[in-house]
């Protein structure tokens, strides 16, 4: 079986119990136990071949312009991970059965279970950086999930968003820092990457890379001083905790050290930052999880304390350091996981976590007690014990190193404190808990928990034991086959001995046994003395510092953008000249060598002409109809610049658009104030000015620039192909309908959106009637003049018939269905403006919505037409077709298209000019006036 | 005369840029019209001026660059839809609001002109 259905297995998975979960508790959690069952099954299929040192690999590109492959691997590492994720999965999985009550969504937990699982088993067996990546990223997604899956609760609702805040900006670090990677190797495969080490420690950047990195992996894995975040996600169901926040999920940061410990350790930075920041966590969560009287939150502590250790081990660096690491890691899950199972059934048969009630459970669960105890005593490190192991292991490490100078003997001081604090925190889950007297006011009276909620615990419990009796015959090959992959296919010599003999280690071990009987001894002492400090509420303290930013990005936005638009446009436009200037005060010469075309009197009377046109437009704007003539002065020499610089396509769109414009924009006067105030204050005036004229300098300045160059053109193609491929001698039209047809079509979609949005704020408009105009005189009355109405009537047939030509010569001559649309367009608004929207509505029965549609379906069946032929969407076909008396003419699919835009337009514009003029229609003049 | 085409492109979008910053709606739908016309001259422009020189086959002997032709062709419809969408928006406006403010609220100082208009 392939690899990448480990993953799609437990993907599935997620919908199982959504399914299932009619059909009964018992069947749901089998039916979504089969899933990673099946994924177990298929990664221990692989078991032998790992094992033996090989490697297996599946992969398939997916985007390679961006690097991006669907790519899995499993090696020693992912192996063990796959193997912890899946094994306790299943447990949890199991345990949760019993852990949730009657009443709960069984089906949206296990969902949420098993997309954790898919995103965590994704990420192990990544062999793509961007890839593993988009795992990491669900991970913590789902966690936020799980954590919040009691979203009555507000401490529930925070600690899920404190989770997701946290490792969410950590997944962004981690995410600059893999760009970094992959931008400095080209690729980001993990092949790649990891035969890469010396080229990325060499680097210019490594810091910068190992920094993004590890707060990746620090913010995920809890670290100092990111750790507050898991004591708070402690507010998720315990099956959560056993399974995310010990065996899993937290293991992430410590996996993606592992994985990247090839690529980026052996550095002075990597040591200092990553075993300084180990050290610390290790101490601060010994040291904290001593003083929770809250059962989970003992273990949240305990466990930050053992990420902290595992870090330590990874910063360290030596070669038996990592194995120490991967070692712990194995033991920390087991042991750790089935405390917190323990946890939750005493929480679940007492009804209470907090350990100043609970005391003496022995007498009432003597079954848990033992699991549990057993299990305590592995954290703490008992010999005979998987713990005891690898502390030994860690022990040896402390003392192995002198990368601190003269001070390194520091570290196994430290070290053995922290084993210290670690046995009292261990001595008061066992003694608070089991003993010490009789429970106090518990809400429930203690009894052991249903038979299979215990067989977790079990099984873990038993694992803690054999690795600890017969570690060799049970882990070794496993540890053997991890280790090789953190170290990057080499071993070192190590034995698992239960009995190290005498040494220093052992020693430290038994100082710490000793240690932390006598804190546990002196606990009131501590308590005491801890009362003294002002109890630190991280949750608080994080809330309090969002608010803060919140606060900031208010104020902040309040000044930016204080909600005006004038304000808006005016840094819009301020900006873009702030990032135009800069480039052009480089441009040595604005003049270019291009051939100019020499002036004439007719070029300069036109240009004359516009310039003074749109400066009188903005000195007369308060006068609305002037304003509105001397526009359509500017436009019609825009036009017929067009026509001159050989243009005549344009020249005939933009003329017949300026004739449309200009009626909208009259039709709308009569909707608009008559009087135009003056809003602006003379400073704004000012500014504006100012701002206007240099962006106007600027955008002249560029055109200058631009047409005084020489150019190479990228249209040789279009100019060739036009009449071989297009079938048509007119190149614009050809591109617009053939080449660059998709364009268009986005183009005319746009346009029919535009139309139905008008269409919309059209229908409801309340309108602003005036029975007369600001001077007091009232509207004319007057009948639409006869000779107008004559005059137009007789035009309409001709005005078609030009269209119909324009459309249909449009493939070779200046025309086409831009132009022919806006052409009938004009003659049909000729009409309305001669009769009356009354008159023409009885007889012109066009339903222009559906014109719009209809011109669409026309465009976008004659693109997929080519489908019919195997052709990509909207190539055009084209032939000659003999018609007797008429000859010979060509017949191109891309007239069809060209007929589907021709519609659009027609439907478009007309949507727009009838709607609006039919406002001013009888029948809403008896609308009652706002006024 | 590519001088003074740069001069009217210039021109047109100081004046287009200036109208787009007034207060009053149809003001900016004026500045808008002025803009498009500089922005489609501007793009039309990056094809060079070329006199006698259609891009269409046979009619000339040499064709000047068809494909910011093409550009411009459309983006005079697509701002024909534009220029209609904002001024419909700026009717909206004035009907629900009561005022032809960009903003919806004029400044204090007119708003105690506006009643007086009102008053009399």
């Amino acid at each position: 079986m392939n690899l990448y259905w480990i993953p799609l297995l437990t993907f599935i998975g997620c919908f199982i119990p959504l399914a299932t979960v009619k059909w009964g508790r018992s069947l749901c959690t089998a039916a979504t136990a089969l899933f990673p069952a099946l994924a177990l099954l298929i990664v221990l299929q692989n078991l032998g071949a790992v094992l033996h040192g090989e490697d297996i690999r599946f992969s398939q590109s997916w985007i390679p312009a961006l690097g991006l492959d669907i790519s899995f691997r499993l090696d020693g590492l992912s192996l063990l991970f796959a193997l912890l994720i899946l094994g306790i999965g299943l447990l949890v999985i199991l345990y949760a059965r019993y852990y949730l009550s009657e009443k709960e969504q069984m089906g949206r937990f296990y969902g949420y279970l098993m997309l954790f699982m898919t995103a965590m088993i994704g990420f192990v067996l990544s062999n793509n950086l961007l890839q593993m990546w988009f795992f990491w990223e669900l991970t913590s997604i789902s966690s936020f999930l799980l954590i919040s899956y009691w979203h009555h609760r507000s401490d529930a609702r925070k600690g899920a968003r404190m989770a997701l805040t946290i490792t969410g900006a950590g997944g962004l670090a981690l995410l600059a820092g893999i760009v970094l990677i992959g931008q400095l190797l080209g690729s980001y495969d993990l092949d790649v990457v990891l035969n890469s080490g010396d080229a990325i420690r060499d680097a210019d950047n490594y810091l910068v890379i190992l920094v993004l990195v590890l707060l990746g992996a620090f913010t995920k894995s809890a670290q100092f001083p990111f750790y507050f975040w898991l004591p708070h996600a402690m507010a998720a169901p315990t099956p959560v905790s056993a399974y995310l926040h010990s065996a899993t999920m937290v293991k992430a940061g410590i996996f993606l050290m592992a994985r990247m410990f090839p690529v980026l350790a052996g550095t002075e930075s990597w040591f200092l930052i990553v075993s300084i920041t180990g050290l610390l966590t290790l101490l601060i969560g010994a040291y904290m999880a001593l003083f929770k009287h809250d059962l989970k939150g003992l273990l949240a502590y305990s466990t930050v304390s053992h990420l902290g250790l595992i870090t330590l081990l990874l910063g360290i660096g030596t070669d038996l350091a990592a194995v120490a690491a991967v070692f712990h890691i194995i033991n920390h899950a087991t042991f750790k996981a089935s405390l917190f199972m323990a946890a939750g059934i005493i929480d679940h048969e007492t009804g209470s976590r907090d350990m100043r009630q609970l005391n003496g459970l022995w007498k009432y669960m003597p079954q848990t007690a033992t699991l549990a105890m057993v299990a305590a005593a592995a954290m703490a490190g008992v010999p005979l014990l998987n713990g005891f192991l690898s502390k030994e292991m860690f022990f040896a490490e402390t003392l192995d190193q002198s990368t601190l100078g003269s001070i390194s003997w520091m570290i196994p001081v430290f070290a053995t404190i922290g084993a210290a604090f670690s046995v009292a925190y261990s001595l008061r889950f066992i003694h608070d808990v089991f003993f010490n007297g009789e429970p106090v006011d518990l809400p429930k009276t203690p009894h052991e928990p249903p038979r299979y909620m215990r067989v977790p615990v079990e099984i873990l419990v038993g694992l803690c034991l054999v690795v600890g009796i017969f570690p060799e015959q049970t882990v070794g090959h496993l540890l053997a086959a991890a280790s090789t992959s953190v170290l990057g296919g080499y071993l070192p010599e190590y034995h698992l001995y239960i009995w190290h003999g005498l040494n220093l280690p052992f020693i430290m071990s038994i100082i710490a046994m000793a240690g932390g009987a006598v804190l546990y001894l002196n606990r009131q002492r501590l308590f005491r003395f801890q009362a003294h400090f002002p109890e630190r509420n991280e949750s608080q303290l994080f809330d309090t510092s969002v608010k803060k930013l919140r606060d900031f990005i208010r104020v902040f936005l309040a000044w930016f953008d204080n909600g005006s638009t004038q304000r808006s446009v005016f840094w819009l436009l301020f900006l873009a000249l702030a990032f135009t200037l800069f480039p052009l005060m480089q441009l040595n010469t604005t003049a270019g060598h291009r051939p100019q075309i020499p002036v004439d009197t007719v070029m300069l009377a036109g240009a004359t002409l516009l310039c003074v046109a749109s400066i009188a437009t903005v000195i007369w704007h308060h006068l609305r109809l002037l304003a509105l003539l001397l526009l359509s002065v500017v436009g019609m020499i825009v036009s017929i610049a067009f026509a001159l610089f050989s243009a005549p396509d344009l020249a005939l769109t933009q003329l017949s658009v300026e004739v449309v414009t200009i009626v909208l924009l009259l039709l709308a006067l009569y909707f608009l104030p008559q009087r135009i105030r003056n809003y602006s204050s003379p400073s704004r005036i000012v500014r504006d000015l100012s701002l206007s004229v240099l962006i106007g300098g600027v955008v002249g300045t560029i055109t200058y620039a631009l047409m005084t160059r020489p150019f190479d053109t990228i249209s040789g193609f279009f100019t060739e192909n036009a009449k071989t491929l297009g079938g048509g001698t007119n190149i614009v039209n050809v591109i617009l309908v053939d080449f660059r047809g998709f364009d268009t079509f986005g183009e005319i979609t746009v346009l029919g959106i535009a139309a139905l949005g008008i269409y919309k704020l059209i229908a409801r408009m309340r309108l602003f009637q005036l029975h007369a105009d600001t001077n007091g005189l009232p509207w004319t009355e007057d009948k639409h003049p006869i000779m107008f109405q004559i005059i137009s009537q007789a035009l309409l047939p001709l005005a078609l018939m030009v269209s119909v030509y324009i459309f249909l010569r449009g493939h070779n001559l200046p025309g086409g269905g831009f132009i022919a649309g806006l052409i009938t367009s004009v003659a049909i608004i000729q009409q309305y403006i001669a009769r009356g929207y009354v008159w023409l509505q009885d007889r012109i029965r066009i339903n222009y919505l559906t014109l719009i549609g209809t011109g669409l379906s026309i465009a976008f069946l004659t693109g997929v037409g080519s489908f019919i032929w195997q052709q990509p969407f909207l190539k055009s076909w084209h032939d000659y077709v003999h018609i007797p008396l008429i000859g010979e003419i060509e017949l191109a699919s891309a007239m069809a298209f060209d007929l589907g835009v021709y519609l659009t337009v027609v439907g478009a514009s007309m949507l727009i000019l009838a709607n609006l003029g039919g406002l001013t229609s009888s029948e809403r003049l008896r609308v009652e006036d706002d006024q | 005369m590519e001088l003074i085409f740069a001069l009217c492109v210039g021109i047109l979008t100081a004046c287009g840029v200036y109208l787009t910053l007034r207060g009053s709606t149809f003001t900016v739908v004026i500045g808008l019209t002025l803009l498009s016309y500089a922005v489609n001259l501007f793009l039309f422009a990056s094809g060079r001026l070329a006199l006698n020189a259609a891009p269409i086959l046979k009619q000339a002997e040499q064709h000047t660059d068809p494909l910011p032709q093409a550009l411009v062709l459309t983006a005079i419809v697509i701002g024909f839809a534009m220029t209609a969408f904002a001024v419909i928006l700026a009717m909206r406006a004035r009907a629900d609001l009561g005022n032809d403010h960009v903003d919806g609220n004029p400044p204090e100082l007119e708003q105690t002109l506006q009643h007086k208009d009102k008053r009399s």
